[in-house]
């Protein structure tokens, strides 16, 4: 299952990433716009199985473990969209190096000025009939919403997942 | 069927190699350098159970040679209890894997399409175990006739979980066993045809 994707927006600085996020809005957006008004951004739902293996409070790390993969993702906040910035992302996921449940798969960093987040982390694999990662955001003053992104090809080594949080 | 002594050795070395191969191809998977031993005895536990399942029908359907109608039927029994126990193994090692997904999945909650049919399956054979105990209690056409659509739930439902992980099992060998799986229950319940009526 795809996330829901990032609307388009106007970043500062046009980087790499920048023009990822837009191209796939324009592709992936639809789903995420209410017939009520076309500037409302839905939020996120958790998915199901999204909080499987979760610890909660796993620490603020420069990478998670040796590295090799990259996870990197957007968190805007729902309605109009503006980007969520000093949010906690904790990521876990069954990699080359442990299993999900261990306590050194799980890491957790935070979103910069403009709601982007990205995290290196061992290769993901295939655990439990899918290659899939695992990313919740629990800060105050959000709804928690717990992701279980897949993998397209248990080959990739990054994966773009988006958050739009609620106020709770 | 007249059949000589190679053509019955023949028979058997397909039968061992169909099941053998199956679980020598999921020895040289990669995925199970980064698995705790215990996960990857869930794997081959599922494996052996799917394997085992080319023997069912086969022993049912008497195509086995050397094998009297009796003694065929007594293996038959012999590896229907093995089935219960490997997906027993199965289940209770992916439980100690991860809890939360084995928790899931029993509650048909799970993320996984795969996994219903898994659960499906795993039901119907406590459940085909449960009525083979009792069938005497049974007339004859009921548990033949419950018997069988019981093991369409569990050959269908195995297949289509198997088919739909991406698991240790090696992709052709795991598509050859579904098919010979498939082949053999279909074929025997033709023959052995459980809703006829039995002429006394």
């Amino acid at each position: 299952m795809t996330p829901p994707m990032t609307p388009p927006m106007t970043p500062p600085m046009l980087t790499r990433r920048h023009m990822l996020a837009g191209a796939a809005a324009a592709t992936g957006i639809a789903g995420l716009i209410s017939p009520a008004g076309a500037q409302t951004l839905a939020p996120t739902p958790t998915m199901r199985g999204g909080a499987n293996n979760y610890l909660p409070g796993a620490a603020i790390v420069e990478r998670i473990g040796g590295g090799g993969f990259w996870m990197t993702g957007t968190v805007l906040r729902a309605g109009d969209g503006a980007p969520l910035a000093g949010r906690r992302i904790q990521i876990w996921a069954h990699t080359t190096e442990g299993h999900e449940r261990d306590p050194e798969s799980h890491g957790a960093t935070l979103t910069d000025a403009n709601g982007l987040f990205r995290l290196e982390m061992p290769q993901i694999v295939p655990a439990f009939g899918q290659a899939h990662g695992h990313l919740a955001c629990d800060d105050a003053g959000f709804e928690t919403v717990f992701l279980r992104p897949l993998l397209a090809s248990a080959s990739d080594t990054s994966l773009d997942v988006s958050f739009v949080l609620k106020p709770a | 069927m007249r059949q000589g002594p190679f053509s019955g050795l023949l028979i058997w070395a397909v039968l061992s190699a169909a099941i053998a191969v199956p679980l020598i191809a999921a020895g040289f998977s990669p995925q199970l350098q980064w698995r705790d031993p215990v996960y990857i005895v869930a794997g081959f536990a599922g494996i052996l159970g799917m394997a085992l399942m080319l023997v069912q029908p086969l022993l049912a359907g008497q195509y086995l040679p050397g094998l009297t109608p009796l003694r065929a039927r007594r293996v038959h029994r012999l590896i229907g209890a093995s089935l219960i126990v490997a997906v027993v193994v199965h289940v209770a090692a992916l439980w100690i894997t991860s809890p939360p997904d084995v928790v899931d999945a029993l509650l048909f909650v799970s993320p996984t399409p795969f996994s219903v049919w898994g659960v499906l399956a795993m039901w119907a054979i406590f459940a085909s175990g449960v009525i083979a105990v009792y069938r005497h209690r049974f007339g004859l056409r009921l548990w033949r006739l419950a018997h069988t659509a019981l093991v369409v739930v569990i050959v269908a439902g195995t297949i289509v979980h198997a088919l739909l992980i991406d698991g240790t099992m090696e992709t052709v060998s795991k598509i050859a066993l579904s098919v010979l799986v498939a082949a053999a229950t279909i074929r025997t319940i033709a023959r052995l045809r459980p809703w006829a009526r039995f002429r006394r």
